[in-house]
């Protein structure tokens, strides 16, 4: 279990000032101009010497990343912006560090920007987050009043720094979505190639990054990489924010090391699974986006990215939906389909029309209103939309259904089975079962 | 979701921001360049929604657009695309209650019948024009669920009979207290944290570093004292094991073996999971072009990182360069 | 680097440009990609996911439309990726994408008028299922008003966004946006208003579905029953490639063919949906007045009133010719004419002052429709392209948006669709350093002069000055003639071409009709003030019941240009055929024939009996260089050396009065178009937006 000290995110549940005289306190901006001063190949390697991997989900090696930005800025000026869209069902991490720590984004935004050569930084900000944004614009402002960042300021690399926000779309968590969206349009995602290291931002070389990815940052320069590195298992680097919400005795945000066991996570921090450990059912372990996961599969497994795929799932956002015996799986992945087909952004057909019709047989599947066929059915459509889109929200539609088609094939014929029944004989069980 | 359109007899014929929102607008423009004031449109529609009482008309929407000399099609597609638009009237206080899997979970089902009894149907609005709610997407809070959204404030952890207690306050002009319902602090575990405890996070220790550890050698030598060693946790699973010989892989030669060591490339294990677009990029850094694939570098590297050294070396033969 | 990259599509290996994309490469192997929102000419948007192919490797099918064949990579073994467009793997992928294009598409067909020409009906034959795996309701989606022209049944929309990007990159006009999302998101114009640009009608051919179609045509034909045939547009002087299909005897339709050099595949509204006006008004007998009424008589009876009519002597008899004349007729009218010894023949009935030397480049535009391209400065004098040549308006925005051309107005200003500076509204800002700092560093800069300005009263100097500013700016250098005229009426280069100016000693069209004659001659010339003919006898040759038949003493009746095989000679002076596509509306006779059969009434028989023995007339001896000589070109950077010699002397200055413009309202110019109700519908609503407009 991480300890206190080895925290970086030591606010996390505000009992302590957001505010910068009580963040400097906690450590932040401490040593910041030296940090700057060492430049970009420095600090690009530092971080790729801890092995941070991005924390919104996909999980690319965040120092790698910035390498890919050009070498010299030429006619183009180059841009970091961060994904602040805190969108992915299970996943409320972002939203901590923007109202209880913003100074360790703001801090990690500016050394970032240093290591790509940028001078200016967008935070897109989902726009339901309100408060977090009025909390992370007070602490902009006092960064700027402090001379902390701007133009000639104290840690001699001109950076401004502006909070944008968005309106309610789940979409514009996908970067080039994002983009699309900070330039004004609807967020509907762009073609890849180019990426947005090429043409980002109105066209500029950007890079689009995890808050908590930025954020971590500053701390890891400070602690230096091997501190950062020398937790959870190789390639699976560094301390990590857990959502964990669901069917848990108390669920909670925590920052722990990654690798951690769920059952250790689970009994160290949420009071357990309610109903006892016998009662856990399911787990979807990295956000609504990747397929849930068995309790047995679960229970003892390493919460870290290599672990997680060999389970065929994913740490995403480690956003950890528990959910016990009592749920019915088919209706809360039911409930998933209609979020992903709320969701989607309506450009490119197998999502557009693909999650609609996943969606509406779901629907069916929870009353038990459909054919043993239909499973293959809506297994073939899921394969249709997987692969086929142009960014990854047709895929992630997709796999909750496949993993619970996966795991829990017999509960949904059995709801087929009990729909078909004669409606006496239904009428009979349920009266013999009370 | 639904289909939007606006309600443009609500709307009236006319729009203008409070003079106190033009401050705001100010701000807001200057935020983007002077030939990219489009980025703006977003929160200028947000900015005009709460001039025109919590939802966004016909002519509010063309007043962004002039000032942003948007064609009006282009605003009218941002506005009927982000649904935090609400292109009809709405409540004094606007429900968006979080109806997706980890608050349904939780009971956000019981909450919805709540507001059905409460106020109406989604989108109606009280009599008394006061009350309006709309089951909305995640709105991640989720370990703080159930929970909704009431005008700006989330309230968390709800309970049936703590949301309708709300709703009656906010009916008759009570005052409510945002945030959890219950016995916690924000995302802490209920009845307290058993983390951050320690005070030394809080004391300014943490701000007393004298330099930052791993600075090349010739920059640290100068004016800065020796680094303090960086403290070295247990690691809880699993040590990282040492750095594998990357020059097994053939191809990878010591000076590849050093700079793949500096991207941070120390295991088989890493290799071997590079997708075609990291392949690419750490040509690019390599400096050479379609090598990797060609060297069949990743497939090595899965031998490698299973350990199968012989098959390895009857496919690819000892590494050398 | 090299600019090429191997790929092996099917087994084949082919060399193809890094800049193609991927669609285009498998193209060129001979595979065929179904598509339905990609479209050569807008922009790549990639969202119907119809073109994946397989690229052996890669985890996922990729969209070949948006794939740079130069993004791809070889093989590890160094070979050309492979890539696959058949087989199992890429007919699942395309035969899942069709199947969701398919379960929210209405089964209407039957009553769709996009039916037999639809590319949806046709890739479903190819990748769909026979039957459906979709239990659900399908979508709804309510029509929207786009205007009088496109109709809308919306349900039947797969979202492909070609209209929207039509209308925001080619029209220039931002008026079509995709709104909601997922799958509410529909197509619209703003608040269902209706598109305000003189190309609307492209979006019925992009649409790859029956979404949007053509109103007027609705439910009047079926491809299959319609006969296609390739002609010439008249409605402007671009002569734009178009198709004609009719059924029997009628017109059903219009549409654009491809000239890459003249409209691409482009068609302004007017030209595609002037062809109700062709059933309407028409002259279709002779008529003679009596007692003040026209009555219907026999051809012999009028062409014996018009011999009579003739035989007030040469100096008494002016004729002119009108927009639309095709050059037989001018070519028949202007010989007979000589050699009846009449010297007061004119077709440039707006009174513009060129022409009259007889040097063809100082009124054609030398630079050409797709010169533009090459442009890096455009100068525009005394024109409004937008509504005088719509289409190529649009290339101009192509050269703005997707090149490095800019753009300068002198004349009135107007929303080109494409930013421009504003040099002055009068011919006097042709002799500023302004317009001459505009041309300055330009590579290659273009001049391009319009009706409006060689129609005034100091049209000379105006021409002889801009001619001038480019031989100053070097707008004429070798392999670069970039001076010009664009003309606004089909037939008048050819008329120039074919002489059809007074004779020495002749009076000009202003004289003409200035009065003092005994006979008129009126060669489908409408747009000309009649109010001074006094008791004069006045003959119309003519297709439409317009301005000149109602004042007309002898009508006789003549083909339209859907009706005749003919040559028109376009702006650029390129020489261009229409071809028949029904017969002439009853009695109707080709123009050139009525003066044939007049000339043996007169006694003075014209040499040639067929239109193909006219036209070798016009082509010369063998040998011979005659602007006639060659067909489908347009003479262009071959002008250098004519441009090179200067403009005609011209006497007097240059006002300071503003241009105005020569086109009120574009879509009632010619006769044709205002017999058609459908030109009046748009004109009506085009005028009272333009009110409510001048009423903010």
């Amino acid at each position: 279990m991480l300890q206190d000290k080895d925290r970086i995110f030591t606010n996390l549940y505000g009992l302590h000032s957001p505010g910068l005289e009580a963040a400097k306190k906690r450590g932040a901006w401490h040593l910041t101009k030296e940090m700057l001063d060492q430049g970009p190949d420095w600090l690009c390697d530092q971080i790729k010497a801890s092995g941070l991997r991005g924390r919104g989900g996909a999980g690319f090696p965040t120092g790698l990343k910035w390498t890919f930005m050009p070498k010299e800025v030429r006619d183009r000026p180059h841009y970091l912006v961060v994904n602040a869209d805190e969108s992915e069902p299970g996943t409320c991490k972002d939203r901590e560090i923007m109202r209880h720590d913003p100074h360790l984004l703001i801090e990690g935004c500016m050394v970032a920007s240093r290591a790509m050569r940028a001078h200016k930084c967008y935070v897109y900000i989902r726009g339901e987050y309100i408060a977090e944004r009025h909390a992370l614009e007070a602490a902009v402002k006092e960064a700027y009043e402090a001379k902390l960042i701007g133009q000639n300021n104290v840690n001699g690399w001109d950076f401004d720094l502006y909070v944008h926000h968005g309106a309610g779309a789940y979409i514009c968590g996908e970067e080039t979505a994002l983009l699309e969206s900070l330039e004004g349009k609807k967020g509907q995602p762009r073609l890849k190639p180019p990426f947005p290291a090429n043409a980002g931002l109105y066209g500029c070389p950007t890079t689009v990054n995890n808050v908590e990815s930025i954020a971590v940052v500053p701390t890891i320069l400070r602690r230096g990489a091997q501190w950062f590195a020398g937790f959870g298992r190789p390639n699976n680097s560094g301390t990590k924010l857990f959502c964990i919400s669901g069917h848990v005795n108390k669920p909670c945000n925590v920052e722990e090391e990654m690798s951690i066991t769920f059952r250790d996570l689970i009994e160290t921090h949420c009071g357990g699974i309610r109903g006892g450990w016998e009662n856990l059912k399911a787990v979807i372990p990295g956000g609504s986006s990747v397929p849930m996961v068995p309790a047995e599969q679960i229970m003892d497994a390493y919460m870290d990215f290599d672990t997680l795929r060999d389970l065929k799932s994913g740490l995403g956002t480690a956003a950890i939906i528990v959910m016990d015996k009592q749920t019915d799986l088919i209706k809360a992945i039911a409930r998933l389909a209609y979020f992903y087909k709320h969701e989607s952004c309506g450009q490119c057909t197998p999502c557009r029309e693909g999650t609609g019709w996943m969606w509406r047989v779901m629907e069916r599947m929870v009353k038990g209103e459909a054919t043993h066929d239909e499973i293959d059915t809506l297994l073939d459509v899921t394969k249709q939309v997987e692969g086929h889109t142009i960014c990854a929200l047709g895929d992630a539609a997709a796999w909750p259904i496949q993993g619970l088609i996966r795991h829990f094939r017999p509960e949904i014929e059995e709801r087929i089975n009990r729909y078909r029944l004669p409606r006496a004989m239904v009428q009979g069980a349920t009266v013999a079962a009370e | 979701m639904a289909l939007r359109r606006f309600d443009i007899e609500a709307g009236g014929d006319s729009f203008a921001f409070k003079p106190e929102t033009e401050e705001k607008i100010a701000f807001w423009r200057g935020k983007y360049p002077a030939d990219k004031q489009r980025s703006a449109v977003i929160p200028l529609l947000w900015l005009a929604q709460k001039d025109n009482g919590g939802w966004l008309s016909e002519p509010a929407m063309r007043e962004v657009a002039d000032r942003l000399e948007m064609p009006y099609i282009r605003v009218y597609e941002v506005a009927t695309f982000y649904t935090m638009f609400r292109l009809q009237p709405v409540g004094k206080f606007h429900v968006q209650l979080c109806g997706t899997t980890p608050c349904q979970l939780r009971g956000a089902e019981a909450l919805k019948e709540v507001c059905t009894k409460e106020i109406g149907k989604p989108m109606y609005v009280t009599d008394d024009k006061r009350l309006s709610w709309e089951e909305v997407e995640c709105l991640g809070a989720c370990v703080n669920a159930p929970m909704a959204q009431i005008n700006d404030d989330f309230y968390e952890d709800l309970t049936p009979e703590s949301l309708s207690d709300i709703l009656g306050r906010l009916r008759h002009g009570a005052d409510v207290t945002p945030g959890p319902q219950i016995d916690r602090v924000n995302s802490a575990p209920e009845g307290g944290t058993t983390v951050l405890t320690d005070p030394k996070l809080f004391d300014g220790s943490r701000a007393s570093l004298s330099a930052l550890p791993n600075l090349p050698a010739p920059a640290a030598a100068a004016p800065a004292p020796a680094p303090t060693p960086a403290p070295r946790p247990e690691p809880a699973v699993a040590a990282p094991a040492p750095k594998d010989d990357l020059k097994r892989i053939n191809g990878v030669g010591p000076k590849y073996e050093q700079m793949l060591y500096d991207m941070g490339i120390t295991h088989y294990s890493q290799i071997a999971t590079w997708s075609q677009e990291t392949v690419d990029k750490t040509e690019e850094l390599l400096g050479f072009k379609d090598r990797i694939d060609r060297e069949k570098w990743v497939d090595q590297a899965k031998l490698l990182a299973a350990g199968k050294f012989d098959e390895h070396e009857r496919e690819f033969g000892q590494g050398k360069d | 680097m090299s600019d090429t990259f191997k790929v092996n599509i099917d087994g084949q290996e082919l060399e193809v440009p890094k800049s193609h994309t991927l669609m285009q490469a498998c193209e060129e192997a001979g595979a065929e990609i179904p598509r339905f929102c990609y479209h050569e000419r807008l922009s790549v948007a990639g969202n119907c996911r119809m073109c994946l192919v397989e690229w052996e490797g890669a985890p996922k099918p990729i969209a070949s439309c948006a794939q740079l064949v130069g993004d791809l990579r070889p093989n590890r073994d160094g070979s050309a990726p492979v890539i696959r467009t058949k087989g199992a793997y890429v007919e699942k992928a395309r035969n899942g994408v069709m199947e969701f294009l398919l379960i929210n598409h209405p089964l209407d067909c039957p009553i769709c008028d996009q039916g037999g020409e639809c590319d949806l009906q046709d890739q479903a034959v190819a990748y769909g299922r026979s039957t459906s795996r979709y239990d659900e309701n399908k979508r709804a989606v309510e029509d929207k008003y786009m205007g009088p022209l496109v109709k809308t049944i919306m349900t039947r929309c797969i979202q492909c966004t070609r209209c929207v990007r039509f209308a925001a990159e080619v029209a220039g006009v931002e008026e079509i946006g995709m709104i909601s999302r997922g799958e509410s998101a529909e197509i619209t114009t703003y608040l269902e208003k209706s598109l305000t640009s003189e190309l609307s009608g492209n979006v019925i051919d992009l649409c790859p579905v029956g979404a949007l179609t053509s109103k007027p045509y609705a439910f009047n034909a079926r491809p299959w029953e319609l006969r296609e045939t390739s002609s010439v547009d008249v409605m402007d002087a671009m002569g734009a490639a178009i198709r004609i299909d009719a059924k029997g005897d009628a017109v059903m339709r219009i549409l654009p063919e491809t000239n890459e050099e003249i409209n691409e595949e482009w068609l302004s509204d007017k030209s595609r949906f002037v062809w109700d006006g062709l059933a309407r008004q028409r002259l279709d007998r002779p008529y003679v007045r009596r007692n003040g009424k026209l009555v219907p008589v026999s051809w012999a009876e009028a062409l014996e009133a018009t011999k009579s009519a003739l035989s007030v002597g040469a100096d008494q008899i002016g004729v002119v010719a009108g927009d639309l004349i095709e050059v037989e007729q001018a070519k028949a009218a202007l010989d007979l004419f000589r050699s009846l010894g009449v010297k007061n023949t004119d077709c440039r009935p707006a009174g513009a002052q060129y022409g009259a030397d007889g040097v063809r480049e100082r009124y054609i535009l030398n630079p050409t429709l797709m010169g533009v391209e090459d442009a890096d400065a455009l100068l525009l004098v005394g024109t409004n392209p937008r509504v005088e040549a719509a289409v190529w308006n649009a290339r101009i925005r192509k050269a703005w948006l997707w090149g490095d051309l800019k753009v300068a107005i002198i004349g009135e200003a107007a929303d080109l669709t494409y930013p421009y500076e504003h040099l002055g509204v009068s011919p006097d800002a042709l002799n500023t350093d302004a317009a001459r700092a505009f041309l300055k560093n330009a590579k290659k800069p273009m001049i391009v002069v319009g009706e409006a300005a060689a129609c005034r009263a100091d049209g000379a100097a105006i021409l002889a000055a801009a001619h001038n500013l480019a031989l100053e700016s070097g707008a004429i250098a070798d392999g670069w003639a970039g001076f010009g005229m664009l003309h606004t009426a089909a037939g008048r280069v050819g008329a120039l071409d074919a002489g059809f100016v007074p004779a020495d000693g002749g009076k000009a069209t202003a004289e003409i009709l200035g009065g003092g004659l005994k006979t008129f001659v009126l060669l489908g010339a409408d747009e000309v003030d009649l109010s001074a003919l006094g008791a004069a006898t006045v003959v119309y040759v003519g297709s439409h019941g317009d301005a000149g038949a109602t004042r007309a003493d002898i009508v006789l009746p003549s083909a339209a240009y859907s009706e005749m095989s003919a040559t028109f000679v376009n702006t650029e002076g390129r020489v261009q055929m229409t071809n028949r596509a029904v017969q002439p509306k009853g009695e109707a006779r080709e123009g050139w024939a009525i003066f044939r059969a007049l000339s043996a009434l007169v006694g003075k028989p014209l040499p040639y009996d067929t239109a193909d023995a006219l036209r070798a007339v016009l082509r010369g001896k063998e040998g011979e260089n005659t602007p006639f000589s060659g067909r489908g070109y347009a003479p262009g950077a071959k002008g250098v050396a004519a441009l090179k010699a200067g403009p005609a002397a011209a006497s007097g200055s240059l006002g300071n009065e503003p241009f105005k413009r020569t086109i009120a309202d574009f879509y009632l110019t010619n006769p044709i178009a205002r017999a058609s109700r459908t030109m009046a519908e748009c004109s009506a609503l085009a005028t009272s937006l333009d009110t409510a407009m001048a009423a903010e």
